[in-house]
């Protein structure tokens, strides 16, 4: 091999910053995703309750959003009858947001750490923003 | 036991077919809780095919057309960017020779000459605008209003190059810093996204009539196109209207009354 010295030093080089984010987070651990739900109007509720169950909002609620928005803006069918027989408004700024007021300890809590970016604030706003 | 090649073929293929046939089944299942109906609010305001008269006759000061636009732009979280490149609009006023270019002669009388027209998405029914669309963000509800998803609009404006009324507003910029006044209950766009008049859907859906219509003391009245026995229809029946560049076929829903004794 030629220039065997060269390469190998070069090789290590690339190792070394490929696996840089490897080692360098080595035995540290990221804090876990924790959202918060004591908002003031979810500790008024009395069964605190979302849309759905809470495993079924946690995996789903991309899916239910997308849904809600074509029956909501396509069809016209602006009620939810959830699984448990309620029914419920459907609306993500004037429904979702009305409980759920606390986008930085909800919202980005786990978008954050699951590194997704979500545009709904684009257009719809942001509970503190609405205040003003 | 042995089995031919063309036995193995069969059972590989119905095998396949029915590991497909499972699959679509989950996605399908994804994101719906069991039992769940979607229906449309008992409040709301419904029809067949929703149309707008304009009787222009009730706009005779400024203020009346400025009225009218500024309930439409504030409850929609329209920006006023300050310069006519960068506009974006729901509702405007036009004059007589561009609202009705067909209709237009130099032996009009006067008052109709200089008259402003009250312009908006004419929700036509036959629209280009959501033929031409490639994303299917616009499209023609099943009571004639021509709504649009700006979830799904990527920005391409064909709408626009198709809309023969210039109804149809880009945002260049962040429209939020030029937002006056906030309307909480709505959203407002984002930047790179087409708008429009949405013939109020979402005050509809609450069993209230538009917000310009409301504004404008009788000078605009919405209704069903489609029976008979509705205001629209009523006031059709008895006073000669116009509809804007009607010979391109598109079938505007949204009539103006001109000129004319004001017997209304």
């Amino acid at each position: 091999m030629y220039d065997a010295g060269k390469i190998l030093i070069g090789l290590i080089i690339f190792l070394a910053f490929a696996t840089y984010p490897f080692y360098s987070n080595m035995g540290k651990a990221v804090a876990k995703p924790e959202p918060k739900l004591d908002t003031p109007v979810i500790q008024k509720m009395e069964v605190k309750k979302c849309v759905e169950s809470k495993e079924f909002m946690r995996a789903e609620h991309m899916q239910l959003l997308n849904q809600w928005r074509d029956a909501a803006l396509r069809r016209g069918e602006r009620l939810y009858k959830a699984s448990d027989g309620r029914t419920i408004q459907i609306s993500f700024q004037n429904q979702c947001l009305k409980c759920h007021s606390n986008k930085k300890k909800f919202c980005d809590e786990c978008h954050s750490y699951a590194a997704v970016k979500p545009y709904c604030w684009d257009c719809h706003f942001a509970p503190k923003e609405a205040k003003r | 036991m042995s089995i031919s090649r063309r036995d193995f073929l069969k059972i590989a293929g119905l095998s396949g077919l029915g590991i497909g046939f499972s699959a679509t089944d989950l996605l399908w299942k994804r994101g719906r809780a069991d039992a769940v109906e979607y229906m449309p609010s008992p409040k709301g305001l419904t029809a067949k095919r929703w149309a707008m008269v304009v009787d222009l006759r009730k706009f005779r000061t400024e203020e009346d057309y400025k009225r009218v636009i500024d309930a439409c732009h504030r409850i929609h979280n329209v920006p006023d960017f300050g310069n006519p490149k960068d506009e974006v609009k729901w509702i405007w006023t036009e004059t007589f020779e561009h609202a009705f270019p067909f209709q237009r002669n130099e032996y009009l009388p006067e008052g109709i000459q200089e008259k402003k027209a009250l312009l908006f998405c004419n929700h036509c029914d036959n629209p280009p605008c959501v033929r031409v669309c490639p994303t299917k963000a616009t499209f023609k509800r099943r009571d004639g209003i021509v709504a649009q998803d700006y979830h799904r609009c990527i920005g391409c404006r064909f709408c626009m190059a198709a809309c023969p009324f210039g109804s149809r507003s880009f945002n260049w910029r962040d429209p939020r810093p030029f937002i006056k006044e906030m309307n909480p209950e709505f959203p407002t766009r984002t930047k790179g996204v087409v708008e429009k008049c949405n013939f109020c859907v979402e005050r509809l859906a609450k069993g209230l009539k538009p917000a310009c219509v409301v504004a404008s003391n009788g000078g605009m009245i919405f209704g069903d196109l489609a029976d008979p026995d509705s205001e629209v229809r009523e006031i059709l029946k008895t006073h000669y209207t116009l509809r804007r560049k009607a010979e391109l076929g598109t079938r505007p829903s949204v009539f103006y009354i001109i000129g004319g004794e004001e017997d209304a």
